[in-house]
């Protein structure tokens, strides 16, 4: 039976999981003696009280006060004793440890951002120590998304207009699964992360060695902010289809619009493109792509069109 | 003939009417041609239009399922693209919940049986009635033109921003559920005052079929809460159309303010939706138990405390939300609250049963079927009311796999048994039973295979409405399709013997059951107005321990009791009286 | 047709056993269906109170745009046109279906009245650039980035409130009409009183909207 309940849940990797799994299986545990109960019943009745003939008399039963009685109080009782556990456990997720280490993590369609306080970023990966509590903070770029690392039993949504948080503590070095978990369109299920638990010591490594953000020549930087500001979520580099139109050889090509209208791609066109896309819409394509103004820097909007130029 | 005294010493005459067993006239041939249903008002025959039509949208709702479940058997791309699988499930969900499970068992069965069972000749409201069945029918319309135009992908939630920033045709669909939102609050408002003003002489509270007063705590919900919902599809349509800036944070407002709007309906609406189907339970299982249903107050009264409850718990839906921890303690709080009345039925259903005569016919079966897979739905249901465990649950396959149980295995197993049960009722005919025995098999063993495993994978961390997924989760989702094709073959099987039966289907007698029900002591099918006579009723419909003359009483007046005198002062008189009479 | 033991009223229904039946029936339903507008209204009502909740400057400062005087003299028309209304179920009541007339036409003028001096106000407002919704609004008269929220709220609300008096005209026109061919008597008078019932709701609405939009400077 232990070992049934267990291959329900994923191996706990953060001591937020401890109170959840413990009540997840006494749950389990209470609902499937209660359904045990009411199944015997139900096929034991039915063979011992068959119907014989049609002038079967049956008793009058019209209640029973204490059996009634007892079946309401006692799960009412039980619902409380879960209330209150259920409670505990939520109130150790919701209070993030003081020494926790903070990560920014902004959801976008269809990726995530991560920040980290040396000014360091990653796209879909986050890096973090194992044995200190990590604190992501969370926040939208458009829609809703939601955070949800199973291994952890951790979740939150990620809600545009607003700060939201979760915790854990990853106990071994590894990866865990990242999803989205708030329908937000057409890649929905593609919104994957990972969560990278590192040593300490080789966290301090990884961090030091990506930390500063982007660096080099414009065109260097600018190759690294289409990984980080997730615009190959969407474009590809190589020429195949996604989402959105290809970057390769996109540079002073000829697009048709959806309006029927030419536009020869120069810097002012990219530019436009990046910070409110539903300007122009290449044929063939849908409007989804979230705008950027706001969280992108001109500088940034520079380096990036030069890295285009590169891509013949 | 046999005469009773009332209170203020005036006797009435009371007489045996047995229902023919071969009824020449009845409501299927007194009112012939299209023209003639189209019009009608006549309760029963709006019933069975109402019923077809729900027949129809489970049919397309299920097909969207079969297609979306196809989709799922590889983890990338089978043979739709993403934008196409969001349509699906999205659509499936809207249709499912607002054209087939809303309406299904008020409208369809409520309409034609609950009058009956009242012993009267027709709801309160009869052109009210129609009104609300083409005011479903205008609902519908609107919402096969965004079909037809951009579809609808926001899932059947519709939560901000997504919706305001879909291209899909969000407002077609949104004013359609607001034009059908008047079906189910006008059909609410009929039934409430025909329960309340419509009962033939002798009809106390105390001697209401459980199925009539489930009927009312519905038509309550109804009339309380679909209105929240007719505001919040409007605020969402000015919203997309306009510009309120109430929903969409890019503008002032606030996405987690129209959650709170859309689940204060959509809460309640899942009480809609089970809740009748709670009432035909408690009339199968004493049929074919023989025996009077145990606890009746018990089951009666906690029909309007989940109904009363029910509206205190939407935020549970909510627990990721952002929503404040007051808001999110009170909420998982009281939702344990609104599982106890459910359980005490549970319990007393089947204390029910216990030396009852019990014969395991199809409706019976499918009771049976109800009992275990709701009780699975309800123990999954207290699991997400847990907050540490909701917070790793929500939003993946659990929530999925508990809502199919109690929607599906609950309210859809229950219409099953009240449709196998009714059936002869309504048609007159009687279904091939050892097809329909098949048949339920099918449907229980594909119903388990489909979604079992959908709990097991959600409690991985399986998330919903994904297109793609991980490989770990693969075999579990091919599992899940298989079932659902052994769900389509059960369907299909109820679909030919109900069809077969009523061309070549063997004629039923008036009562084939041996039931104390009102409605059955009339013809199969019953007669344009229902009874020839105005019904007397001095027993509960569930006291299997008297004679079925004491259940087939009736004024002694001339065609359709339509005396106004006589029947006014029996209406009038004090009902416990008629417990001292006797057959002469 | 079946067979009557007795003859009776023209306006008994036949699933109905008599008129006092039908009566408490419509009653019944008509109260019904006022539970549900009050929620349908409260609804709007919840909008309202959370933005003023979040925003009580903005709330303050918007109302000024409204005209209180014209706010006013509707309240008194709206109350005015229920009180002819009751006056019309009485006249019914005591079978003077001259009565009965004229109340109905009075109560449908001054909803008409009240129809007008909307149409002002709107006009007015749409004039001046204060148009429902972010997509049209244009006014600057406001210093606050969501005014057009505030806005937005009082056309929903009051346009919500109108169409429910267009209803309510287009069924008094109607009784009027039925009471011309002398269908209303002492005997009969229940839609009269329907629609009575429903002119009030609407009446108690605009006392509740007339406040919390008009008077909060």
């Amino acid at each position: 039976m232990d070992r049934l309940f267990e291959f329900m849940l994923p191996e706990a990797k953060s001591p937020t999981a401890d109170s959840t799994d413990a009540l997840f299986h006494f749950i389990n545990e209470v609902s499937l003696v209660l359904l045990i109960g009411i199944t015997f019943s139900l096929i034991y009745f039915a063979i011992k009280y068959r119907r014989k003939s049609e002038n079967d008399e049956t008793p009058v039963i019209t209640h029973n006060n204490t059996l009634e009685i007892t079946w309401s109080v006692i799960p009412l009782l039980i619902c409380f004793v879960i209330f209150g556990w259920g409670y505990t456990g939520w109130l150790n997720l919701k209070s993030v440890p003081d020494s926790a280490y903070e990560i920014q993590v902004s959801g976008y369609k269809w990726g995530w951002n991560v920040k980290y306080d040396n000014g360091a970023q990653t796209l879909n990966e986050i890096h973090v120590p194992e044995g200190r509590p990590v604190k992501i903070v969370l926040q939208s770029s458009d829609v809703l998304h939601s955070f949800f690392v199973p291994d952890y039993r951790v979740k939150h949504d990620v809600v545009p207009g607003r700060y939201t948080y979760v915790w854990f503590e990853a106990n071994e070095v590894g990866e865990s699964q990242v999803f989205c978990t708030e329908y937000c369109g057409t890649g929905h299920s593609d919104m994957l992360a990972k969560v990278i638990v590192h040593t300490e010591e080789d966290f301090e490594t990884w961090l030091e060695k990506n930390g500063g953000g982007v660096s080099g020549t414009p065109v260097e930087q600018g190759e690294q902010l289409v990984q980080l500001q997730g615009c190959i979520t969407c474009h590809s580099e190589d020429g195949s289809d996604k989402i959105g139109p290809t970057f390769k050889g996109l540079w002073e090509s000829e697009e048709n619009l959806t309006d029927g209208s030419t536009v020869t791609v120069d810097e002012n066109y990219i530019r436009e493109s990046i910070l409110d896309p539903a300007a122009k819409i290449v044929e063939g394509y849908n409007n989804v792509m979230t705008p950027y103004e706001g969280r992108i820097s001109d500088e940034e909007i520079t380096n990036i069109i030069e890295y285009l130029k590169t891509l013949k | 003939m046999a005469t009773a005294e009332v209170s203020n010493k005036k006797t009435l005459k009371v007489q045996r009417f047995k229902p023919s067993d071969n009824p020449t006239n009845t409501y299927l041939t007194d009112e012939k041609g299209i023209w003639a249903w189209m019009t009608t008002v006549d309760h029963k025959k709006i019933g069975i239009m109402y019923l077809v039509s729900v027949a129809i949208f489970f049919a397309v709702g299920g097909a969207l399922a079969l297609l979306l479940r196809t989709e799922l058997l590889t983890p990338a791309k089978t043979f739709i693209e993403a934008d196409a699988y969001n349509q699906l499930f999205t659509l499936h969900g809207a249709i499912m919940v607002f054209f087939v499970l809303v309406p299904s068992i008020p409208a369809a069965l409520g309409n034609f049986i609950m009058p009956m069972q009242l012993g009267a000749k027709d709801v309160a409201f009869p052109k009210l009635n129609l009104a609300s069945f083409y005011i479903y029918v205008a609902g519908a319309i609107f919402t096969f033109i965004a079909l037809a135009q951009n579809g609808l992908d926001t899932g059947w939630t519709f939560y901000t921003p997504y919706s305001t920033q879909s291209t899909t045709s969000v407002i077609w669909v949104t004013m359609g559920v607001f034009i059908l939102g008047f079906s189910s609050i006008l059909t609410g408002t009929n039934f409430i005052t025909t329960i309340h003003k419509m009962r033939a002489p002798g009809i106390t509270w105390g001697k209401l079929p459980l199925n009539v007063w489930a009927l009312y705590a519905t038509s309550i919900i109804q009339v309380l809460a679909t209105p929240v919902l007719a505001i919040t599809v409007l605020l969402l349509t000015m919203e997309k159309w306009l510009g309120f800036g109430i929903f969409d944070p890019a503008i002032g407002g606030d996405p987690v303010l129209f959650q709170h709007f859309f689940w204060f309906y959509s809460h309640p609406a899942v009480y809609i939706m089970i809740v009748p189907g709670f009432g035909i339970i408690s009339e199968v299982i004493s049929t074919f138990s023989k025996k009077t249903v145990f606890g009746y107050w018990a089951i009666a009264l906690s029909s309007l405390a989940i109904a009363f409850i029910g509206f205190l718990v939407w935020g549970h839906h909510m627990f990721t939300s952002g929503q404040s921890a007051v808001a999110t303690t009170v909420f998982s709080f009281l939702t344990f609250l609104v599982g106890i009345p459910t359980g005490i039925k549970i319990f007393n259903w089947i204390a029910t049963l216990y030396k009852g005569s019990i014969k395991m016919d199809t409706p019976m079966i499918y009771v049976f079927i109800f009992l275990f897979l709701f009780s699975i739905g309800g123990f999954t249901g207290i699991m997400l009311g847990a907050l540490s465990v909701d917070i790793h649950l929500h939003d993946t396959y659990y929530v999925v796999a508990h809502f199919h149980y109690v929607m599906m295995g609950g309210t859809l197993i229950a219409l099953l048994a009240g449709l196998h049960f009714w059936w002869p009722k309504m048609t007159g005919k009687l279904y091939n039973e050892r097809l329909a025995k098949i048949a339920s098999v099918f449907i229980f063993v594909g119903f388990n295979v489909t979604f079992l495993p959908q709990f097991v994978m959600g409690a991985q961390g399986m998330p919903r409405r994904y297109y793609n997924y991980v490989d770990q989760f693969t075999a579990f989702h091919q599992t899940s399709t298989i079932g659902s094709y052994l769900l389509g073959v059960g369907f299909l099987i109820i679909l030919y013997y109900l069809m077969h039966s009523l061309f070549k289907g063997a004629k039923s007698p008036a009562n084939p059951w041996g039931s104390r029900g009102l409605e059955w002591q009339a013809t199969s099918p019953p007669d344009f107005h229902n009874f020839d006579h105005t019904p007397v009723v001095i027993n509960g419909p569930y006291d299997y321990h008297k004679p079925m003359e004491e259940f087939q009483l009736g004024l002694a007046v001339d065609q359709n009791g339509h005396d106004p005198e006589s029947t006014k002062q029996i209406v009038d008189e004090e009902r416990d009286s008629w417990k001292n009479y006797s057959l002469g | 047709m079946s067979k009557h033991s007795q003859a009776h009223p023209a306006h008994l229904q036949h699933h109905f056993v008599d008129s006092d039946q039908q009566f408490d029936a419509a009653k019944m339903g008509m109260w019904v269906f006022i539970v549900n507008e009050i929620l349908f209204f409260g609804g709007l009502f919840c909008a309202y109170i959370v933005f003023r909740a979040w925003y009580p400057d903005l709330f303050t400062q918007a109302a000024t745009e409204l005209n209180t005087v014209w706010g006013a003299i509707n309240t008194l028309v709206l109350i005015g046109s229920s009180l002819t209304v009751a006056m019309a179920i009485r006249s019914a009541q005591k079978n003077q279906t001259k009565g009965l007339k004229i109340n109905l036409l009075i109560t449908i003028a001054l909803a008409c009245v009240f129809l007008l001096i909307k149409y002002f106000e709107y006009s007015h407002k749409l004039h001046i650039g204060i148009w429902p919704g972010v997509e049209n609004y244009t006014y600057e008269g406001i210093d606050h980035p969501l005014a057009h929220v505030f806005f937005s709220i009082y056309y929903v609300m009051t346009g919500i409130h109108a169409i429910h008096i267009i209803v309510g005209i287009g069924l008094m026109i109607w009784i009027y009409i039925r009471a011309k061919r002398n269908e209303f008597g002492s005997e009969y008078y229940t839609p009269v009183e329907m629609v009575g019932l429903y002119w009030h709701l609407v009446d108690v609405i605009w006392i509740f909207l007339f406040p919390l939009l008009y008077l909060i400077e």
